[in-house]
């Protein structure tokens, strides 16, 4: 049992109840946008995902891509399934219409990728470099440059990769050491960059790598950063692909996990040196890296909730399948193990994180839309600061969550999942990559108190806290014992927050180590309190349609019921994880480096 | 040439099936429904057709509730120029649909029907071969592979002892097999494209049919639960069971 079926229920309901549709489709440019297109558009995404993709994960994981003599291979089927995904047209979906994107909006895009994601993880890398690469372009690429690369990117016919890392330069790329010598009207590049995602492949015919190079004459640090577009085949001017440039692939790393996605070392200029084409100005390149930080943070932080989603679905019908002691309750026969009390908490566990960080990527997506579509500033602004807010929450919290739900998802399979053979391993090894790459989980926990909040005084943060008293006030009108018990944690993990902010807010100017000592328990903190107030939502909606006596009572039932768990499970953990940021200083602190 | 494909909304291959408490029929409410897999390959064989320059225009056709507009959307996003629902509520079986589908012939004109074998909820196979004599057109059941050539068409047919082979005329009906084709995957573009296909709504008033039910469905239930094996002793016990209590040797 190792199959993917998209979880299209629990989708829509995101999608047309708790975020609604049509706040995105009503802005300017998604006019085509309807409740029919969408469901079409996921109803296909699901199945060419479970047909195509899917079956590939764990032979991928198996064979691993593969380099022989400075080519590589990626593993059987990957070069089938990229050329279905292409001419179904997948690749375009974010993209504007005049490039020949579909321009859907980020909140349908969004479940598009989740789906990508949970089927073939290190295949959805490749469109997701190829995105981030597309986006750099739209962004401060010339016109010619847009003409010659974008329209071959969007259709997927070449792919994109983004190339920053260094052995001695990581989180610090004011380290970086490649450098960008003038030659009439391009560059020469030189240089060595590591961990570059599809940096090489068979895919297709040609690569483009985005490539961040210093010059000579560059001030040193992150202002001396600047960006090229280094393509592996050179374009002539008709289109049609030219000489090999000077750019080769040395070798692919072995791996944790993600084995089919081929993770290179580039090296630049052994020869001539690579002609490299200058993106914006000279000297900029961190600062346009930043601009699309967002959107890639948020891309990686939607693998969490993917790689959780899978994982949850092979435990589910492993705890159905697999027999083993007796019902407490009695009974002579054994029973499947889902009936026993703590492979249900597990199994629970696993299905109330995935809906709270679905509900909050959602929630994220359309206040992007906004803040890109939205034809009042003051609206624009809002939800800007809001997703500014929560993407470091969304990378952050969601890819720990991911590991924790993968690790779960052995649990469950107990000895068995050990083994390779059950496939749970593999989502467990996958996830792991996923709270480094793209910013550390500390990267975005600095962000986040930091740059998002300690240097604003929390002003978003505490704007945002006034939002969810109105789903507390709602909460404490709600009738039965379900929601009194969401409201309960709700309130109490709301004050921890709000206490959390104001002490940051504080503090950070006075004692920025301390501030920065709780950062990761402060961005749990914020990820179960985001969640939580998402399910919280979620349980309102549902109780007022089990109420009304609609349809599907199963679905809302156990909506309320997920979230009830989600409160006393994993949200209330609020006032534990309020101790260690507002008095766990010390404990980090304290100790001499000998004393460690 | 005009081609006319009929294609019938059916719960997804891939939901267990479940019985209505009150044995009335089926359980349809909240389950996932998608086009019927055989109809699906007649609209790929009339896009093949199309793309061979043998068809100019591919119709797809659906008869049933307001939703069949759903299944019609994916014929469309498939690659089918435009579509007809005949609307109704009340329940179809395969005469009715047959006499929907004449009608809809003689408004349309099309000289050839691809016509799913059978549908994968009811599994009658009756509507392709019922439509075919209605029109008095030739009709080429099960087929695996057609070939057409000017008013000529040779199609394999899959039969009990292998594959047949036989030559008819158009206009004619022919009904799909698993193997005619593999239809291709929805594009993103072509359901964006879909959007703005037009889609007639008819009724079977205004086509003059009536589809009133000539069978009445008593009881629908669940195939009886498989009871659990027993092992026995040695060969000669697994012998006597056989004959005297499976009765199956003797």
């Amino acid at each position: 049992m190792n199959e993917y079926t998209a979880p299209l229920r629990d989708m829509r309901f995101v999608l047309k109840e708790l975020v609604g549709l049509e706040q995105v489709a009503s802005l300017p440019g998604c006019e085509e946008v309807n409740v029919e297109l969408v469901d079409q558009i996921l109803d296909e995404s699901a199945r060419f995902c479970r047909e195509v993709i899917a079956p590939l994960n764990k032979t991928g994981d198996v064979e691993g891509s593969r380099w022989e003599d400075g080519k590589v291979f990626t593993p059987k089927g990957f070069k089938d399934a990229y050329r279905q995904f292409t001419e179904g047209g997948w690749s375009a979906l974010q993209a504007p219409a005049e490039h020949g994107g579909q321009g859907l909006p980020k909140l349908v895009a969004t479940l598009v990728m989740e789906m990508w994601k949970s089927s073939n993880m290190a295949f959805s890398l490749c469109p997701m470099l190829t995105n981030g690469a597309i986006e750099a372009l739209l962004l401060r690429g010339t016109e010619a440059q847009k003409k010659t690369y974008l329209a071959k990117m969007v259709a997927g016919t070449w792919t994109g990769t983004m190339n920053l890392t260094e052995s001695q330069a990581g989180t610090d790329l004011a380290l970086l050491r490649t450098r960008a010598d003038r030659e009439g009207d391009h560059y020469r590049i030189r240089g060595q960059k590591i961990f570059i995602t599809y940096g090489e492949h068979d895919l297709t015919e040609n690569i483009i790598h985005l490539v961040l190079a210093r010059l000579p004459d560059a001030p040193p640090g992150v202002r001396g950063i600047s960006l090229f577009i280094v393509p592996k085949f050179l374009v002539n001017a008709d289109g049609t692909l030219g000489a090999r440039n000077d750019v080769q692939c040395a070798s692919l790393e072995h791996k944790l996990g993600i084995h089919a996605s081929p993770t290179a070392v580039l090296v630049y200029g052994e020869k001539e040196g690579a002609v490299g084409y200058l993106v914006g100005e000279e000297n900029r390149g961190l600062e346009y890296m930043f601009i699309m930080m967002n959107a890639a943070r948020f891309a990686v932080g939607l693998e969490g909730l993917a790689i959780a989603d899978r994982a949850y679905q092979q435990a589910l019908a492993y705890a159905k399948e697999r027999v083993q002691s007796r019902d407490l309750a009695g009974g002579a026969e054994s029973v499947p193990i889902v009936r026993h009390p703590d492979v249900r908490r597990m199994l629970m566990s696993m299905k109330a994180n995935i809906e709270a960080m679905r509900a909050l990527a959602c929630t994220v997506a359309a206040s992007m839309d906004i803040a890109h579509r939205h034809p009042d500033k003051a609206e624009r602004l809002k939800h800007q600061a809001f997703a500014d807010l929560m993407i470091p929450v969304v990378k952050g919290w969601f890819t720990e969550s991911g590991v924790e739900v993968a690790s779960t998802g052995v649990q469950v399979h107990g000895g068995m999942g050990y083994i390779e053979e059950t496939g749970a391993a593999q989502h467990l090894r996958d996830a792991r990559i996923t709270t480094i790459y793209e910013g550390t989980t500390a990267i975005q926990s600095n962000d986040l108190v930091g740059r998002k909040l300690g240097r604003e005084g929390g002003v978003t943060a505490k704007a945002l806290v006034q939002v969810m008293r109105q789903t507390e006030a709602a909460l404490s009108k709600a009738a039965g014992d379900d929601l009194a018990a969401i409201h309960g944690a709700f309130s109490a993990g709301l004050t921890a927050f709000s206490d959390c902010v104001d002490w940051i807010a504080v503090n950070y100017e006075k004692d920025i180590k301390a501030v920065h000592a709780g950062s990761v328990p402060f961005l749990k903190l914020t990820g179960i309190v985001a969640g939580g107030w998402q399910m919280a939502r979620a349980a309102l909606i549902a109780q007022e349609q089990v109420t009304k006596g609609a349809g599907d009572k199963a679905f809302y039932e156990a909506k309320i019921v997920t979230a009830r768990f989600f409160s006393e499970h994993v949200l209330s953990q609020a006032s534990g994880l309020r101790t260690s940021i507002m008095q766990g200083a010390r404990g980090v602190l304290q100790l001499s480096e000998e004393q460690l | 040439m005009k081609v006319m494909v009929p294609v019938k909304r059916v719960v997804d291959y891939n939901v267990k099936v479940r019985v209505k408490s009150d044995g009335t029929g089926v359980e349809t409410a909240n389950v996932k429904m998608s086009m019927n897999p055989f109809d699906e390959i007649g609209i790929e064989e009339a896009l093949r057709l199309k793309e061979a320059g043998a068809a100019t225009e591919v119709i797809a056709v659906s008869c049933g509730p307001a939703a069949c507009q759903e299944t019609l959307r994916t014929a469309l996003a498939l690659g089918a120029d435009r579509a007809i629902l005949v609307q109704t509520d009340v329940e179809l079986q395969p005469l009715a649909v047959a006499k929907l589908l004449k009608a809809l012939v003689d408004k349309e004109q099309p000289k050839m029907a691809i016509v799913g074998k059978q549908a994968i909820d009811d599994d009658c196979n009756q509507t392709g071969q019922m439509l075919s004599a209605l029109l008095g057109w030739s009709q080429a059941t099960f087929a695996s592979k057609v070939k057409v050539d000017g008013d000529k068409l040779t199609v394999t047919r899959e039969v009990d002892g292998g594959l047949e082979t036989i030559n008819i005329t158009l206009p004619a009906v022919i009904t799909t097999d698993l193997r005619l084709n593999e239809p291709r995957y929805v594009t993103l573009p072509n359901i964006m494209k879909a959007k703005k296909k037009p889609l007639e709504i008819l009724t079977p008033e205004a086509l003059g049919v009536d589809v009133t039910p000539r069978l009445i469905t008593l009881k629908v239930a669940e195939p009886p639960a498989r009871k659990a094996g027993i092992k026995v002793p040695d060969v000669k016990a697994l012998v006597d069971k056989l004959k005297n209590e499976a009765k199956v040797i003797s």
